[in-house]
């Protein structure tokens, strides 16, 4: 039976070995989104031993291009929904294995590299509804930071003051669960019974 | 030239309403989908996308961050006022839009990745035209997210497999997009053409209303069959397993040509977003998807 479970950030190594996939994550804490074009930065820095500007130590990353609007001198977030998260699999996990990335949320669910990475490390997918923008954006509630603002809106690196973010489906967690896998598994199965 | 400005301030209205608001049959689904739903992770997506859909239209807000690469569908007499000016008219429109709703920059350059940054690029906002024997312009503002896109395939089948064929195609696709064109989808299905004839058809299928069955009755026996196979594979909402994989299958065809049996597969996310107005030479506006009051 899955669990629902409110977590603050940092989040621990222990912590994440308990949860399953099913459970119902509510996370409260900081969030950096980051996608395809930020994920690409991010290994050519970890290749070149430069440092970021920013810590991920414990945090979540978020795969979001969000959609912001500056009002005086504060960014407000407009529209933060999940992007597909498949993209970033080439790239996470380095990132997981070299910024001590606990949780990785994103829409549509992530492969065997990403899940051996956090089974190794300790770290887990959390699956948000994708196009669930508004509600997101309602849910986070400052905007602390913003870095490599010249990789375009949607690419750049948002740190997100977030409280009850969710509801966040454990999808991969650091058992060597795979919701997504699963499922997919089923289905094709199902297929051959639907076409014969 | 009040014709043209016209145009203009209604394009920018419908890509308003488009990215806030759904269509009502879209709603109703989604709905319905909810109440129908068995497995309960799947009811969770399914209430999280209801609840959004309230706090878009509460706060005006886009529902989703990804407003798309903005398409226009035009039907339109030829004799529209200044009806050669009105692609002009729709990218000024887009950029002003961009700014005011706002929508999200998606306009990127493929070679050197630089965002334009006002949702305006080579052939972008495509514009589809249609010539129609109406006194008026219809315009219909189609923003379609990068997500459901990225799963479109296109198969170009062996004739003697046949329909066969096109339904293991779909399930196949439908399994490998898994939850990343945010299901439950409205799954497009091209056949026949060429490989460019059965996407432009499968896209185009997306434009017509959920409750709205093909024409044809052997077309809409097809959809509802193959709609049934969709939602069996249990991928369900988001992928995390359900009984909602799809809202609905349209299908559109051409004839083929004796070698080829083209399938094309186009998914709309389950934002299923489109706006659609009628501008009359008179000045007259008529909106058809949304309640403008």
């Amino acid at each position: 039976m899955s669990r629902i479970l409110k977590i603050e950030t940092p989040i621990s190594e222990s912590q994440v070995r308990d949860w399953k996939i099913g459970d119902v994550v509510y996370l409260t804490g900081t969030i950096i989104t980051a996608r395809d074009q930020a994920h690409k930065r991010m290994v050519k820095f970890l290749e070149e031993h430069k440092g970021m500007p920013f810590n991920l130590k414990g945090l979540a990353i978020y795969h979001c291009g969000p959609i912001v609007k500056r009002l005086n001198s504060e960014w407000i977030v407009i529209s933060a929904g999940p992007t597909t998260s498949m993209r970033m699999e080439r790239f996470e996990d380095k990132i997981i294995r070299s910024l001590n990335v606990r949780l990785i949320i994103g829409k549509g669910g992530m492969s065997a590299k990403t899940g051996e990475a956090m089974k190794e490390y300790g770290a887990a997918y959390g699956a948000f509804t994708g196009g669930a923008a508004v509600l997101a954006a309602r849910l986070i509630k400052r905007v602390r930071q913003v870095e490599w603002l010249d990789l375009g809106m949607p690419e750049a690196i948002w740190v997100f003051e977030v409280e009850n973010f969710g509801p966040l489906i454990i999808s991969i967690d650091a058992r060597g669960g795979n919701l997504f896998e699963e499922i997919r598994f089923r289905a094709e199965k199902n297929m051959n019974r639907i076409i014969s | 030239m009040e014709a043209l400005s016209l145009v203009e301030d209604v394009a920018v209205n419908l890509l308003r309403l488009a990215v806030i608001e759904l269509p009502q049959d879209v709603k109703e689904a989604l709905k319905r989908a909810y109440h129908n739903e068995s497995n309960p992770l799947g009811k969770v997506q399914l209430k999280t996308m209801l609840d959004n859909i309230r706090l878009a239209e509460e706060t005006g807000r886009p529902l989703c961050q990804d407003t798309g690469l903005i398409n226009f569908y035009l039907k339109a007499h030829p004799k529209f006022p200044h009806i050669e000016k009105i692609e002009d008219s729709l990218r000024r429109a887009v950029a002003r839009a961009t700014l005011e709703i706002p929508l999200r920059p998606n306009a990127v350059d493929p070679f050197t990745q630089k965002n334009s940054g006002d949702n305006i690029g080579r052939h972008i906002p495509f514009i589809h035209w249609d010539i129609s024997d109406g006194n008026c312009l219809e315009v219909t503002a189609f923003p379609k997210g990068g997500g459901s896109e990225n799963a479109c395939a296109l198969g170009m089948m062996t004739p003697g497999e046949g329909l066969d064929g096109v339904k293991r195609f779909l399930l196949e696709t439908v399994i490998k997009a898994g939850g990343m064109p945010c299901p439950p989808t409205i799954v497009g299905i091209g056949i026949g053409g060429g490989a460019d004839i059965s996407m432009k058809l499968a896209k185009k299928a997306l434009l017509r209303p959920i409750d709205e069955p093909n024409r044809e009755e052997r077309i809409a026996e097809l959809e509802k069959e193959l709609y049934e196979a969709v939602n069996a594979t249990g991928i369900g909402p988001m992928g995390l397993g359900g009984d909602t994989t799809a809202l609905a299958v349209k299908i559109d065809f051409a004839h083929r040509h004796p070698a080829s049996y083209p399938v094309a597969i186009a998914f709309q996310c389950w934002a299923a977003r489109r706006s659609t107005a009628r501008v009359y030479s008179d000045g007259r506006v008529e909106y058809l998807t949304h309640k403008v009051s």
